[in-house]
């Protein structure tokens, strides 16, 4: 193995636990929402520190790649996507965080209807699902796998398309608890945002592997519809 | 001395591209291979290969050492040619005419053709008279001629503001980057239209190199300029097209952006990555 392979080899493990850090922490923020578990919250807004000191690290790991083996072809690409995918995870890590947050500072346990009306368990299901896909797609470098996450985007989005109205419904109903369905509203909000983040993962894997540019084209998904252009 | 065209069995055409794009009504290919094959005595160095060299532009050979690409350099001002056993089939053209035409005078093809080495290679002479080396040799005696041609051909080379105090200086007093710049110089003052370049800055440290670098992307705008390089970061920074050669063969040929981002071949891609070679 050379010196160079030897030094790719360490950023894509960086990445990868970064990966596996930032999947954890939305896993955790989500059991933390289901049982209004503080605790969890709190582990989750300390572990934020972890997410951040590897952003720096796999920074500068590429930064040294770069300025010291001038990698050229499917290594350059592979820094290039290593270095825009921590970026994209370390602003997921902060979705996380801000998450958490909430539970924090306003949380109290979702009753089932709310959740249901709101659509969170999906929209939760589904992030963490694209999230899942990139990650293997990382592992086995399955660029197929990686695509999946575009379709799935596409439910994110439909959710938080109709989550306004949702929420604006709920207020009028119980407008003594809007703050409640606000901080809720926010929650959708930010996993719409991790989508976004997972799906900017997922082209930059192709990118890597397959010298392929999807960043600002219309996918089609595999029925035919039109996805969102980015 | 040549025995040229002479070998008959050709290996099967590689499936290669071997013209690069031109920009629409700019351009033209300035030199080009077609069916090249190289023979030292039995052992053949160059094995068919068709290669179009666009005008103006800069073109890197790259390969790793044995594979031919110096050889190739060569053919294109018939440098092989005082080779023994050295032997060729398929054409070499430039503008058009074949080069290895019998009709052709090689010293009129060189005029034309102009050459820099590995290592800079300066006459025992003064700065002066080895820019005018050339000029001289071609039976110009017009001084004032022969001195606009040092001055402008120094100046070109970037090297004039460095010696203008004393162009009596000895040349061999000058160093390592200021001797190439000064070959360069002398290989510029005959008015060349082509330059080959053999790993022009492989003897030089990284400051003279990058002032080659810069002064062949000068050049470019007035010159046709092939660079063989063992350096990849050099080909990459300098080159317009870069050729892959592996064990004789073009294995791929293209926009050197291409090439250094996302090459089509395995081989390529291997090599550049420095995974063989």
């Amino acid at each position: 193995m050379s010196h160079l392979d030897n030094e790719i080899k360490l950023l894509k493990d960086n990445v990868l636990e970064m990966m596996f850090l930032v999947k954890n922490q939305l896993e955790k923020g989500r059991k933390s929402l289901d049982n209004f578990d503080e605790e969890l919250a709190h582990e989750i807004m300390a572990n934020e520190k972890r997410v951040d000191s590897l952003e720096l690290t796999i920074d500068r790991d590429c930064e040294e790649v770069l300025a010291l083996h001038n990698p050229v072809a499917v290594d350059l690409r592979f820094v290039m996507a290593a270095f825009k995918i921590n970026s994209d995870l370390e602003r997921v890590g902060d979705h996380a965080n801000s998450i958490a947050k909430y539970i924090v500072d306003y949380g109290r346990q979702v009753d089932e209807e709310t959740r249901k009306e709101m659509r969170m368990d999906e929209m939760y299901e589904t992030s963490l699902k694209m999230m899942s896909n990139v990650f293997n797609a990382f592992i086995t470098e399955d660029t197929e796998l990686a695509r999946k996450v575009f379709r799935l985007d596409n439910t994110l989005n439909e959710i938080n398309r109709e989550v306004s109205e949702v929420t604006a419904d709920l207020i009028k109903k119980d407008i003594d608890d809007t703050q409640n369905y606000l901080y809720l509203f926010s929650i959708i909000r930010k996993l719409e945002r991790v989508g976004d983040l997972t799906k900017n993962i997922a082209e930059e894997l192709i990118f890597y592997i397959e010298a392929k540019v999807l960043k600002h084209k219309k996918m089609k998904s595999k029925n035919g519809d039109n996805g969102s252009e980015k | 001395m040549m025995d040229s065209k002479t070998k008959s069995s050709k290996p099967k055409a590689t499936n290669v591209e071997t013209k690069p794009k031109l920009d629409a009504n700019k351009q033209s290919y300035k030199l080009q291979a077609k069916g090249v094959d190289v023979f030292y005595d039995d052992f053949q160095a160059i094995k068919n290969i068709s290669l179009d060299i666009v005008e103006n532009s800069i073109t890197a050979f790259i390969g790793p050492s044995g594979c031919g690409k110096s050889t190739f350099l060569r053919l294109f001002n018939r440098m092989n040619d005082y080779i023994d056993g050295f032997s060729m089939n398929g054409d070499i053209l430039m503008d058009g005419d074949d080069i290895y035409d019998p009709s052709v005078k090689v010293e009129e093809l060189r005029k034309t053709v102009g050459m820099v080495f590995q290592k800079p290679n300066p006459f025992p002479k003064s700065i002066y008279e080895n820019v005018a080396y050339g000029l001289r040799i071609q039976g110009i005696t017009d001084e004032d001629y022969i001195e606009e041609r040092v001055v402008t051909s120094l100046k070109q080379a970037t090297l004039f503001s460095e010696v203008d105090e004393n162009l009596e200086k000895q040349a061999l007093s000058l160093s390592g980057g200021q001797q190439q710049r000064l070959c360069i110089a002398r290989a510029l003052a005959v008015k060349p239209s082509v330059l080959l370049m053999d790993e022009p800055t492989s003897a030089l440290d990284p400051i003279s190199s990058g002032k080659i670098e810069d002064l062949i992307h000068e050049l470019k705008e007035k010159y046709t300029i092939v660079i063989v390089t063992h350096n990849m970061q050099q080909a990459g920074r300098v080159s317009d097209n870069t050729a892959f050669l592996y064990m004789g063969s073009l294995v791929e040929y293209g926009d050197t952006q291409k090439i250094f981002t996302n090459p089509e071949k395995d081989r390529t891609q291997n090599y550049i990555t420095g995974r063989f070679g």
